[in-house]
């Protein structure tokens, strides 16, 4: 084999280099033009100094950072708990013997009862509700009621994603599974959850994105997280720039998890021999 | 030899990064440009003075649009109905607006939010009082009035809280606080009383409130009027167990008009709260609606 490159790979070559050049120049246009076009419109002073102050931004970052270590915890005690709970409400709505007819129902209510209300709400109703009871302080801590109600809230979403999922699998894999032997429970485990799970990591990964942001809730029962904060040096200054930082920290996690998360599911069917037309 | 995909992307990505970062050096030479404008034109309109002032700019002509919160708070507006000229703020609105040439009927009322007294662009009020405090800060971007109010800090807490009975700033270290957003109540926790726990913050006092009854904080702190009002009349049980010296800690709490910043009215506002402080009418009216609320022990910040 010799290392000359064939005719036509001399023309894909051109071809792809050309698709650069192109997506170059087109991309310059567009971004010079935001660059030169929105700071002639006429309140394009006031924005820039209520929402861009350079001194702002620098004041009120570092703050924003560690305020922003309370969400980071928030998420990572409440996604294995979400995960936990969708799984156990999915597989309970998935029963099929007759005599588990409460469960089912219960998996039923479940759902719609907590994705039919905002989350705002529950974020009260459960975050100043539950601990006016009588709790100890320790236990009325509202970052641990919060929690709660985000693991419910996204619980009963994350359920029905993992039900469809569940759903997706074609029947005969089940009847395949059973013809063998495997009992309904083994079937579900080794064969139905394995597939299914593979077909919702995109819908997953929107949930957990969401939730990433959705933690900024627990905020409206004390705890100063990183949109509070953002809201304390919001009107300390009289200026938007802390929520723009803010976004900047948010879209500094969101951006690598959504990223990763395509990286996971190309290299899968990539391995699986899938096609990679979307 | 094949360029890889990744490269492919990264190209036009390098060409917006450096177009980016081009349009930030430029905008740093803007700033230096125009942080200069607004100081010059504030520096000529605090120079009009009282007297020769034009207070005929208002969003619309021959009324001034005057904003509060929504709701209205006892006892700065009485009952949420500001029109009526009852409460406080109210009182001074009018009484403002009268020293302006506008009489009552002139006056109409709008609601905003804390936001959108802030945000860039056109307001939809020409004067915004709902307890705002002047800081330095804020004043880069918002006109404030001269100050309407002196206000102290004050606690309160449920009875049998850990904050009862302080005299000093140091029996106050290890209460868990709580306090609204935005509020000087706040920076005054973290500025002055210093405690050992991080504060609570609410979007409220009736955030603060819940947390109250829900155990989850030992005691909050508003301004003085604030507490003596949700003490009485919403939180049951409760009570003001302290207030603060309006200089406490180095920062005064005082309570000035937000108007838009550089807006021409400005100095007109000035003009005429300065009218109604010499006249003794502000006195009065802080008699007739605050007089009930200067009672309550004294901490000491030493």
């Amino acid at each position: 084999m010799s290392d000359r490159p064939t005719r036509r790979e001399r023309y894909e070559r051109a071809r792809r280099r050309r698709s650069v050049v192109i997506a170059t120049i087109s991309t310059v246009v567009v971004v010079a033009a935001l660059i030169v076009l929105i700071p002639r419109t006429p309140g394009w002073e006031r924005v820039r100094q209520a929402f861009f102050d350079g001194d702002v931004f620098v004041e009120t970052f570092p703050g924003l950072l560690s305020a922003f270590w309370l969400d980071v915890k928030i998420l990572v005690w409440s996604t294995p708990l979400i995960l936990v709970v969708s799984l156990l409400v999915a597989l309970a709505r998935n029963t099929r013997s007759p005599a588990l007819f409460p469960l089912r129902a219960f998996a039923v209510i479940y759902t719609d009862v907590l994705r039919g209300i905002p989350v705002i709400l529950l974020v009260f109703l459960i975050g100043f509700g539950v601990p006016a009871l009588g709790l100890s302080r320790t236990w009325a801590n509202p970052v641990i009621w919060g929690t709660v109600t985000l693991v419910l809230s996204y619980s009963a979403y994350t359920a029905e994603i993992i039900r469809a999922g569940i759903d997706a699998v074609h029947e005969s894999q089940r009847a395949g599974a059973r013809s063998l032997g495997m009992t309904s429970g083994q079937t579900m485990r080794s064969v139905v959850l394995p597939q299914a799970f593979r077909k919702i990591v995109p819908p997953m990964m929107n949930t957990f994105v969401s939730l990433q942001k959705d933690v900024a809730l627990v905020s409206l029962i004390g705890p100063v997280e990183i949109l509070r904060q953002a809201g304390i040096d919001k009107a300390t200054y009289a200026n938007f720039t802390p929520y723009v930082a803010a976004s900047l920290i948010f879209l500094a996690m969101t951006i690598p998890c959504t990223r990763l998360a395509d990286w996971a599911l190309a290299r899968q069917r990539a391995r699986t021999g899938a096609t990679t037309i979307a | 030899m094949r360029r890889s995909p990744a490269m492919r992307r990264i190209i036009p990505a390098l060409a917006v990064g450096a177009l980016v970062l081009a349009a930030c050096g430029s905008d740093d030479d803007g700033d230096s440009a125009t942080t200069e404008a607004p100081s010059g034109t504030t520096g000529t309109s605090e120079g009009a003075g009282a007297g020769d002032v034009d207070c005929s700019a208002t969003i619309s002509d021959g009324v001034l649009t005057v904003a509060t919160g929504e709701p209205a708070f006892f006892p700065w507006v009485i009952d949420d109905t500001p029109e009526s000229g009852e409460g406080f703020e109210a009182a001074v609105a009018y009484a403002v607006a009268a020293e302006m040439g506008y009489d009552a009927d002139a006056v109409t009322w709008v609601r905003t939010t804390f936001d959108e007294a802030i945000q860039p662009g056109p307001k939809n009020f020409d004067i915004n009082l709902q307890q705002y405090s002047i800081t330095p800060e804020r004043a880069e971007n918002i006109d404030f009035s001269l100050p309407y109010y002196t206000s102290n800090q004050a606690i309160v807490a449920l009875d049998g809280s850990p904050a009862e009975g302080a005299t000093t700033i140091a029996d106050l270290k290890d209460v868990k606080f709580g306090a609204q957003v935005g509020t000087t109540s706040l920076a005054f926790i973290t500025d002055v009383i210093q405690p050992n726990q991080e504060p609570f913050v609410y979007d409220d006092n009736v955030g603060a409130k819940a947390a109250l009854e829900a155990n989850q904080i030992d005691a909050a702190v508003f301004d003085l009027p604030t507490a003596l009002y949700v003490s009485g009349v919403e939180i049951e049980g409760s009570s003001v167990i302290g207030q603060f010296p309006a200089d406490a800690g180095g920062t005064t709490d005082q309570f000035g008009m937000v108007l838009e910043k550089d807006s021409p009215l400005t100095s007109c506002v000035d003009a005429a709260i300065t009218a109604i402080t010499d006249s003794g009418e502000l006195d009065a009216i802080q008699q007739e609606w605050l007089s009930d609320f200067t009672g309550a022990p004294v901490i000491s910040v030493e």
